[in-house]
């Protein structure tokens, strides 16, 4: 049995098909129709809801793709949705929720049928804090809600002013003293109770008639394990943002899976004289902040990658299990030059990531393994490192080009310089002539000029929807002239044969996109 | 900054017209109540279909097995062409669009069968299982094979006028360019959907995501052979629609009728995001080539333009769509001697359909180019050169003869120079790009003059139906559909106007066809335009009613009657609107009325090529400013500037919304929204991880729209004016600030061609053409053709 709380209702599913999403239990089973499919992939935004983890005693809410996360990973958790925000029959504007009431005084709706996503959306961010924190956080926090109607200037301005009212506790669901909110904490109660009787949460699909169809949730790395062990078919979940993905497009379900996330093991996020290690199945958005602190470089890279709610739900070892050819953490962390640690019954291995894939969508990881956490090494004083990622939108949008490029400053030579690429080959994989040509050398325009041009001795990208080959070649080798003028502080400028030397400070580097 | 009051407006009734009310369904669309068609509860035996796609894109059925289909559990039936009892062909104007075929596959993801489940997951799953062999014969997708074969789905037609030839031939400076237009994929929130239930009478009732509630009406009668009074339409609201709904939604209700017609139950198809992509039309890609005459200052002495669009494997309404483009490609400017010529090419993809704009922006752009090249080519300013060519008096008569009888793009245009700091802003980005060799900065000002009107002439009528409960509320149906654009908030305003009454005692809902019959799409701007004169001629013909019962019972003249404040007044009183209306009923007057409207004025002689197919044009101007990176081709917009004409605004909050969606909207089409197919016809960006519609961080950091203050000189409703599609084309101002930006690398003078959309890799491979035009300027190479691309 899983159980949760859906808006002020207490739930405990029995059994249900394990590849539901939450989305299509919502909409088929429980008659809540305020959530939309807009993609069914996660790509729009429209269906997104609200979920709470329990923390100490503490919800802490966060934005998710309903048609992404499967109802089996609810457990213990509290979800909200659209239809929980007013609780009046027939409110007037003044009875709304404040994202609620902004976006209907802003005209933030027209055709409305993204609105709720983006009610859901604001609503997390109205959650998690307490003053208008300014429009870069709006992108961020709306980034994955697509509206093809407004042109997104009043949905902009309904996220200013919804922090702008006087907060009345009767009608606001976020006030601690709303009758809603008095309700959850008691359930909460309930459900904390419960929950600790629980020894191994699972569902199981009793009403097809299959046999065998399952989803377990082991609550720590031993117990997953051996669960994988006897059950070798089954399939690893977290987040779902790729597994789900599956079963709406092509139709292929797997209902043998077992969740990754409640493994504490596999959710940590640890710092010592070894450097970092994060947990496999820890979301994204639970170690930016912190590995932000520690790579700044690397922020552009993961602010665009999916959207919040993807941040939300998604992990590292779900996107490097995958193997997908442009997952855009994976350049990053070879770059890094970081390791796995896997686990199975047989026992642990630490391979370095850059060995870990095979080719198209194939690893090393055996049948009964499960990648625990990527570790990487402590960072260097002199470390270096230069992210960049070329797509055709700047939210929300899968790389054309990842590259990545670190190495150390010995003066000013580089030295242990690694240069990882997505999307120019099978799977992410090191540019090794690119990074020969470089170690050792100086930083200066012209050595990184002539490593560029081994990206075509390491490289024969494809062209596909995303880019043509011969963009992909072309924009990477370029990209080694922005690394120098974002790396040197200086640029050269040849204007008619008169060199020139301009501070870094007076030049553009980068256009000026509202969420760079 | 929006330049309205969001307020709620307070105060006389009086003042309805001209107020900023929120739109009808906002308050349920926030709390998730508003609701769309698969949100309503199905009932106890409903059922879902889905269709079986073919997975080829041209070639021939040589056999179909359903055997491993029909073996899945929850699978009811399946039905093919033998099974449809009326007619196979939808065409909604000419013949040629198929519902299912047997035989014959034209295009990737044809509609081959439909199968029936007890779940949507069924029956997605058995129509994969439906086993089908293929002949495959080579697909033609490439437009410049369909034009080499003069492979039409309509005959080509042209506007003339002069010798265009002769006079391109004596100007001083000749240019000739061409330009790929990408298409663009709907994306409507909410896919294609409907419901059909079986009535008592054998009938059926529909519920469709439907721009056009009675053509589905029409189509579904055809199909299952049964006379039209026997279909009801039904229509409460679409999740968007953008033109994706005029034609595309009526195959998927004809077929979910046609399940209902044999299982007796209610049957729902709602398909896929990514079937959608594949399966339903798109907004047309052109292929467009112009050459154009003109004399030292840029005064265009006669222009060649040809005109390809990309309609797909049938007529659909392309013939209508490309005309538009043609009444478009002169937009604002005056060409003394034109010869523009349309093609409907015909190609193995999916029927293109129509899209906000319907032609009118693929035309619209070859004008744009065309002056922006003179500019570039003369060395001035495409401003000066845009201002130089603009119609004015003397200067008046389109190429298709009408004449253009309002001149407001000169003022429209002085207000932006001085208000937007045109000229300094310009003479700032010419010295930032002289000083920034990564980033470069483009801003360009671009008019747009748009036919309001639909083309095709039976089509601009519309009907209404008002009526008044003895309690004094009201309640309004008319032939219109509400698609977000706020249409029913309108028309409640008109509504609340005529009568003087506030808005909160009227109601409009659902468009039913057994309530207006006989309706026009809510297509070519006109939803406001048609339907709201509808209304109001109702709500005038019972206010007339009200008013000579009046007369008589309280003994008054008849002038000094007056509805103001939900009152009636009079030289002896007043009474309570709702008193009035309870004292009428009891007198026996009637309550209700129909309204019909058909818009004057308008005809077009095809033979002759001209007539005055538009009843008047609504005007508008874009200022853009953008950056482009010529490493990485990367670019944004970074400050807009809208000032636009709605005539005498009935609503300036649902306008500005109207402008600033539908300027996003054409932005994405021109940058980021890039439709790819492979070589055998399959879409390979068939969902929105592959096709990039703007997102939120797209939004120009700065974003000003204006209300140009006038009125409609046409007898429109309240003397506004239709605002859905001309502000779509306000988007040209960003590919026009693009092209000058990478303008900047030639100093101005050579401007490389943009086939759109610009992407990144586009937009490089532009910057890739000035850098080697710059090279061959500087090593002297002879021969350098200083103009477009084309005849280079």
């Amino acid at each position: 049995m899983v159980q949760f709380l859906l808006n002020n209702e207490m739930v405990k599913l029995q059994a249900f098909a394990p590849s539901l999403s939450i989305l299509d239990w919502l909409r088929t089973n429980m008659g809540k129709v305020g959530s939309k499919e807009g993609c069914a992939s996660g790509d729009c935004g429209a269906c997104t809801v609200v979920v709470g983890d329990l923390i100490n005693g503490e919800w802490h809410y966060k934005s998710i793709n309903a048609c992404l996360m499967l109802v089996g990973n609810l457990h213990g958790k509290h979800l909200l949705t659209v239809e929980a925000l007013t609780t009046k029959m027939n409110p007037a504007v003044e009875d709304l929720h404040p994202v609620q009431r902004a976006m209907v005084e802003c005209h933030g709706s027209q055709c409305g049928f993204c609105t709720p996503g983006f009610i859901m959306s604001l609503f997390a961010l109205y959650m998690n804090f307490e003053t208008y924190p300014g429009k870069e956080k709006v992108i961020q926090a709306l980034g994955g809600n697509l509206c093809r109607c407004t042109g997104y200037q009043p949905i902009l301005k309904a996220a200013e002013k919804c922090f702008s009212y006087q907060n009345q506790a009767a009608q606001n669901i976020a006030h601690k003293d709303h009758r809603f909110s008095k309700q959850v904490q008691a359930l909460t109660i309930s459900l904390e109770k419960d929950l600790a009787l629980n020894k191994i949460p699972m569902i199981e699909n009793t009403a097809s008639g299959s046999e065998g169809q399952y989803f377990y949730l082991p609550q720590n790395l031993s117990q997953l394990c051996e669960l994988k062990a006897s059950h070798p078919k089954a399939q690893f979940v977290a987040g779902a943002t790729d597994l789900s993905v599956e079963f709406s497009q092509r139709l292929s379900y797997n209902n043998q899976l077992i969740s990754v996330r409640y493994c504490p093991e596999l959710m940590q996020f640890n710092e010592d004289e070894q450097g970092l290690h994060i947990g496999a199945a820890l979301p994204y958005s639970e170690f930016l902040d912190r590995f932000s602190e520690i790579y700044p470089e690397s922020h552009e890279l993961f602010e665009r990658l999916g959207s919040l709610q993807i941040r939300n739900a998604g992990s590292l070892g779900g996107s490097i299990a995958n193997a997908s050819p442009i997952g855009d953490p994976a350049p990053l962390f070879i770059a890094l030059n970081a390791s796995l640690e896997l686990q199975s019954i047989r026992g642990n291995r630490i391979m370095p990531l850059q060995d870990f894939f095979l080719d198209y969508r194939k690893t090393q990881l055996a049948q009964d393994e499960v990648i625990v956490a990527i570790h990487i090494p402590t960072r260097a004083p002199e470390f270096n490192l230069s992210c960049h990622k070329i797509s055709k939108r700047i939210e929300d949008d899968i790389s054309a080009v990842c590259l990545v490029l670190s190495y150390q400053l010995d003066g000013d030579k580089m030295q242990d310089v690694r240069c990882a690429m997505g999307g120019m080959a099978a799977t992410p994989a090191l540019a090794k002539n690119v990074a020969q040509a470089l170690e050792g050398k100086t930083f200066s325009l012209e050595n990184l000029q002539n490593a560029a041009l081994q990206i075509q001795v390491d490289f024969q990208p494809l062209s596909d929807v995303r880019a043509s080959s011969a963009y992909r070649l072309q924009v990477s080798r370029n990209l080694f002239d922005r690394i120098w003028y974002q790396g040197s502080g200086k640029i050269q400028l040849q204007q008619d044969s008169d060199l020139a030397i301009h501070s870094i400070s007076a030049i553009h580097t980068r256009i000026n996109h509202a969420s760079l | 900054m929006r330049h309205f009051k969001t307020d709620k407006p307070s105060g006389s009734t009086n003042n309805a017209i001209g107020s900023s009310f929120i739109h009808e369904s906002a308050v349920k669309q926030v709390i998730g109540k508003a609701a769309y068609i698969d949100d309503r509860p199905e009932e106890v035996n409903s059922l879902h279909a889905y269709p079986v796609l073919s997975t080829i894109s041209s070639g021939k059925i040589l056999s179909i097995d359903t055997s491993d289909a029909l073996q899945i559990e929850g699978v009811v039936a399946i039905y093919g062409t033998q099974d449809i009892p009326g007619k196979n062909d939808i065409g909604p104007v000419f013949s040629g669009d198929i519902l299912l075929t047997d035989d014959v596959i034209e295009y990737h993801s044809q509609p081959i069968l439909l199968v029936v489940a007890t779940s949507y997951q069924t029956a997605r799953i058995a129509a994969r299982k439906v086993a089908i062999e293929y002949q495959e014969t080579a697909a033609v997708i490439d437009i410049k094979e369909a034009i080499a074969n003069k492979s039409w789905v309509r005959p080509p037609h042209a506007l003339h006028r002069g010798d265009a030839q002769q006079a391109i031939k004596d100007a001083t400076h000749q240019v000739s360019g061409e330009l790929y237009v990408g298409g663009q994929e709907h994306f409507y929130l909410e896919g294609q959907v409907s419901i059909a239930t079986p009535t008592e009478d054998g009938g059926m009732f529909i519920q469709s995501s439907s721009q056009h509630p009675s053509e589905v009406q029409h189509l579904v009668a055809k199909v299952l052979n049964q006379p039209f009074n026997y279909i009801t339409v039904e229509m409460r609201r679409m999740g968007g629609a953008f033109g994706g709904k005029e034609t595309q939604a009526a195959p998927w209700a004809c077929l979910a009728a046609l399940a209902a017609y044999y299982t007796g139950r209610s049957v729902k198809i709602r398909l896929s995001r990514s079937d959608d992509f594949k399966s339903t039309g798109k907004r047309h890609p052109f292929y467009n080539t112009y050459q154009v005459g003109f004399d030292d200052n840029g005064l265009i002495t006669g222009v060649d333009i040809d005109i390809n669009g990309y309609c797909g494997y049938s007529p659909d309404l392309s013939d209508a769509i490309v005309d538009r483009a043609l009444f478009h490609a002169d937009n604002a400017y005056y060409y003394p001697n034109a010869h523009i010529n349309g093609n409907r090419c015909k190609t193995n993809t999916v029927s293109n359909t129509a899209f906000r704009g319907f032609g009118g922006p693929q035309g619209m752009i070859m004008a744009e180019q065309l002056v922006d090249d003179i500019a570039y080519y003369l060395g001035k300013d495409p401003l000066e050169i845009r201002k130089l060519n603009l119609y004015a008096p003397g200067r008046d008569l389109t190429p298709y003869k009408q004449k253009v009888e309002q001149f407001i793009l000169q003022d429209m245009i002085a207000q932006m120079e001085q208000e937007s700091d045109y000229w300094a802003r310009k003479a700032a980005i010419e010295s930032f790009n002289k000083t920034s060799p990564i980033i470069k900065k483009g801003l360009s000002l671009t008019p747009v003059k748009f036919g309001i009107s639909f083309t095709v002439q039976h089509l601009n009528q519309a009907g209404a139906l008002v009526v008044i409960y003895s309690d004094g509320t009201v309640h309004v149906n008319h032939g219109g559909t509400e698609m977000g654009q706020g249409l029913n908030t309108k028309i409640a305003q008109i509504v609340a106007q005529t009568l003087s009454i506030d808005m909160q005692h009227i109601l409009v809902n659902a468009t039913r066809t057994d309530k207006v019959p006989n309706t026009s799409p809510t297509a070519a701007s006109s939803g406001t335009d048609l339907n709201g004169m509808a209304a109001l001629n109702a709500a005038n013909t019972i206010k007339e009613r009200l008013f000579e019962f009046a007369a008589k019972h309280f003994d008054v003249k008849p002038d000094s009657l007056a509805l103001v404040d939900n009152q009636l007044t009079h030289e002896k009183g007043q009474i309570s609107f709702a008193e009035l209306i309870n004292l009428a009923y009891l007198n026996r007057i009637s309550l209700s009325s129909t309204g019909f409207y058909a818009t004057p004025e308008i005809y077009y002689d095809r033979e002759k090529a001209e007539g005055h197919p538009f009843f008047y044009y609504a005007y508008g101007i874009a200022l853009s400013e953008v950056e482009i990176d010529v490493l990485t081709g990367e670019n944004t917009v970074t400050r807009v500037d809208i000032l636009h004409d709605v005539g005498n605004s009935i609503n300036p909050a649902l306008d500005v919304g109207q402008i600033e969606g539908a300027f996003i909207q054409g932005m994405g089409w021109l940058t980021t929204e890039d439709l790819s197919w492979n070589d055998n016809g399959v879409l390979a960006s068939n969902a929105p991880a592959t096709y990039k519609i703007p997102a939120i961080g797209d939004t120009p950091a700065e974003f000003n729209v204006t209300l140009y203050d006038s009125k409609n000189p046409a007898t429109t409703v309240f003397k506004s004016k239709a605002v859905g599609e001309p502000p779509f084309m306000l988007g040209i101002s960003v590919w026009s600030a693009l092209r000058n930006a990478v303008a900047s690398i030639t100093d101005y003078q050579f401007a490389p061609s943009l086939n759109t959309p610009a992407t990144a890799e586009c937009v490089l491979g532009a910057v890739q053409v000035a850098k080697d035009w710059l090279q061959d300027q500087k090593s002297g190479k002879q021969g350098t053709d200083k103009k477009g691309t084309g005849d280079a």
